[in-house]
């Protein structure tokens, strides 16, 4: 099975090469920044988190997504996703991997993250956050593995799986609620003290996760490796529509309780993201585009004869994936130190160093991907044969 | 069977001797720190100080340029604390800022020229609810409840920021690079830090423990302008202080309970003496 890999044409292992120079490149940067430290990055005693932690966040969200085709399959019995939630549980893998790895180098003495397991300290969010990220990765590993097994056997998993797969939903759930806690529990930060902050990730990441799934299917579809069936896609995008209404309805609650209150110290941050604060417009371009992007999308998607177009699908879920990327992946983290403790607008931009291990990391995360899909893809061509 | 079981015992017993024995031979080691080299008459060990709560008052009507400098100085001197040209990689332990701006959530608009730039002296607030405390996932800052100091342990922290991301009031630096080649002069009794990790002001807990001030108050006892003491004892010269002065503290409404507290700076025409104390100690 695993010797799958190892087949493919020219264009295979082009990709493959060409996500294994990335990785190359990234780890270069990296063994930069380990050994001069972190100021190779762009933060600073006043942005503290920056690029990194953001990408971690939004890809717990990629993660968490997983469970909106277990969900369905499992507990509603919901048959067309049968084929689809081994390729839900491998892109949560890929995405938990490349999670722990942002936590990795955003980390000052990363030879000492032991100590997270040695001083387990339950009063820390970041300890909990830690543990449902490798509990996750771990479910998802253990499950994807069991089902496929069965598959290829072309038997019936397991009994013994079934609690693990119905853990994995509140689980899934759990991760990113646990995130937004890392932020939302923060008297200093007013931008993320916001109970709505877990519903909107849990939005986001439902939106975003499957709008890069069905990405993924149409393209294998293409391929003509495997065809996931109209009515699997279909009922995913109305999955994308729904969590994408809710995530703007979101955003559109916070705007008004911040805009309306008028409280200065909330209000700023809304400022600093759509309109620029003293002078700093870095952000605003951004998030105007991510604005524009969540409109064209719900339009498309709303709309059941673009929706059901799967070309114009397609551009209506890159628009929803990047529209949620600039939001949580640029705006989200560096908006609550802008303007900081002391009321100061410092400005973040991450350096080429910065950007270079972060695209090393999304680079593995494709190749995990690759390499899962391929696996999985071409035993179930040789069984239909 | 018997000759190991012997011996098994033999080790043992000499297991638990020298477990016995190391505590012993630490305090020899600490007694000897204390020896006098010109006799061997052992120095008395000073008396640390101690205290229920440990506060700080900072009267910012004494607080002149030259001895807000005087306090920065001798704190960062004190503690290896490097100096960087650029805002990026700094670190502070205490350092200053007009008044209108360490209370910048007030919105202080209409207040008296000379208060709004009167320097006013900021560190770590050694709260007693601290965020930086509660967020820490290693326990690398910790708070010492029999006197409420909020540690470090700079062997311990992983760097990942979170305290400085949790601490309302900015206290908090990372050492974004090797600390050590920006230490003009190395203060040999003190140790440096490696890149990486976290750090802030301690209330000197080392001075303390040799009977001595924090370096800041000390530095600047002339005048009078830093007085440290034990807020849970009423004769202490900062129980007096905040029960006679209308003292003020940094956003005290997130309910950390900061222990540094701050008397408001005044009109100084209205003042008639205003650093008599520490005028007669410069002459």
């Amino acid at each position: 099975m695993i010797e799958n890999a190892l087949k493919g044409g020219k264009g295979y292992w082009t990709w493959i090469v060409i996500l294994l120079a990335i990785i190359g490149i990234g780890a270069l940067a990296w063994v930069r920044q380990f050994t001069v430290g972190l100021t190779t990055t762009g933060l600073s005693r006043d942005v503290t988190w920056g690029f990194y932690i953001a990408q971690f966040t939004f890809l717990v969200g990629v993660a968490a997504s997983a469970v909106m085709v277990v969900l369905p399959y499992y507990l509603h019995n919901y048959k067309e996703f049968g084929k689809l939630t081994v390729l839900g549980e491998f892109l949560a893998v890929a995405a938990c991997i490349m999670c722990m790895c942002f936590i990795f180098v955003d980390m000052g003495m990363p030879i000492r993250i032991p100590n997270v397991f040695i001083y387990a300290s339950p009063h820390s969010m970041m300890f909990w956050d830690t543990v449902v990220l490798f509990g996750y990765l771990l479910l998802n590993i253990l499950i994807s593995r069991v089902t496929f097994q069965a598959e290829r056997k072309g038997i019936k998993y397991g009994k013994w799986i079934k609690p693990f797969i119905i853990l994995s939903i509140p689980w899934a759930i759990s991760i990113h609620t646990v995130t937004a806690f890392l932020y939302s529990g923060l008297a200093a930060r007013p931008f993320w003290l916001t109970a709505v902050m877990a519903p909107r990730f849990l939005a986001t990441a439902f939106a975003a996760g499957p709008a890069l799934l069905i990405l993924i299917i149409l393209l294998i579809r293409k391929m003509g490796t495997f065809d996931a069936g109209k009515k699997a896609i279909g009922q995913l995008s109305i999955i994308v529509t729904y969590a994408m209404a809710a995530n703007v309805f979101f955003v559109l609650m916070e705007i008004f309780t911040a805009a309306y209150s008028d409280m200065p110290e909330h209000l700023n941050h809304f400022k600093f993201l759509y309109l620029g604060l003293d002078g700093n417009t870095t952000l605003v371009p951004w998030m105007w585009a991510s604005s524009i992007l969540a409109v064209i999308s719900l339009i498309l998607l709303f709309n059941p004869k673009t929706r059901k177009n799967f070309a114009l699908l397609g551009w209506a879920c890159v628009m929803v994936f990047f529209s949620i990327w600039i939001d949580k992946g640029m705006g989200m983290v560096v908006t609550g130190f802008t303007p900081s403790v002391l009321g100061d607008v410092v400005a973040y931009v991450p350096t080429l160093n910065e950007l270079a291990i972060s695209l090393a990391i999304y680079a593995g995360g494709a190749l995990i991907v690759t390499l899962l899909y391929k696996v999985a893809l071409d035993t179930r061509a040789r069984m239909a044969a | 069977m018997i000759i190991d079981r012997r011996k098994f015992v033999r080790a043992a017993g000499l297991g638990v001797l020298a477990t016995a024995a190391a505590p012993a031979t630490k305090l020899l080691a600490e007694e000897q720190l204390v020896t006098d080299h010109s006799g061997d008459m052992p120095l008395k060990q000073p008396k640390p100080l101690t205290a229920k709560r440990w506060a700080m008052v900072v009267d910012t009507r004494k607080a002149t340029p030259e001895n807000v400098q005087k306090a920065i100085h001798a704190c960062h001197h004190e503690h290896n604390v490097p100096e960087f040209d650029n805002s990026k990689d700094e670190i502070k332990w205490i350092w200053s800022e007009h008044f209108d701006h360490a209370f910048h959530e007030q919105d202080l608009h209409y207040i008296p020229e000379h208060t709004k730039h009167t320097p006013t002296l900021l560190l770590c607030n050694h709260c007693d609810n601290p965020p930086c405390v509660r967020v820490c996932p290693t326990e690398a800052t910790w708070k010492r409840e029999e006197d409420g100091l909020v540690m470090m342990d700079w062997h311990r922290c992983i760097g990942c920021r979170y305290c400085m991301v949790a601490c309302p009031y900015g206290s908090r630096s990372f050492n974004f690079r090797n600390p050590r080649e920006f230490i003009d002069e190395i203060n040999p009794g003190y140790p440096t830090r490696m890149r990486g990790v976290v750090e802030k002001c301690t209330f000197c807990e080392e001075r303390l423990a040799r009977g001595k001030m924090p370096a800041c108050v000390e530095a600047t006892q002339d005048c009078g302008m830093i007085t440290f003491g034990d807020l849970e004892d009423p004769n202490s010269d900062v129980s007096k202080l905040v029960r006679k002065h209308f003292s003020i503290r940094r956003k005290p409404g997130l309910g950390t309970q900061p222990e540094v507290y701050y008397i408001v700076p005044d009109d100084p025409e209205e003042h008639d003496e205003p650093t008599a104390h520490g005028e007669e100690e410069h002459s």
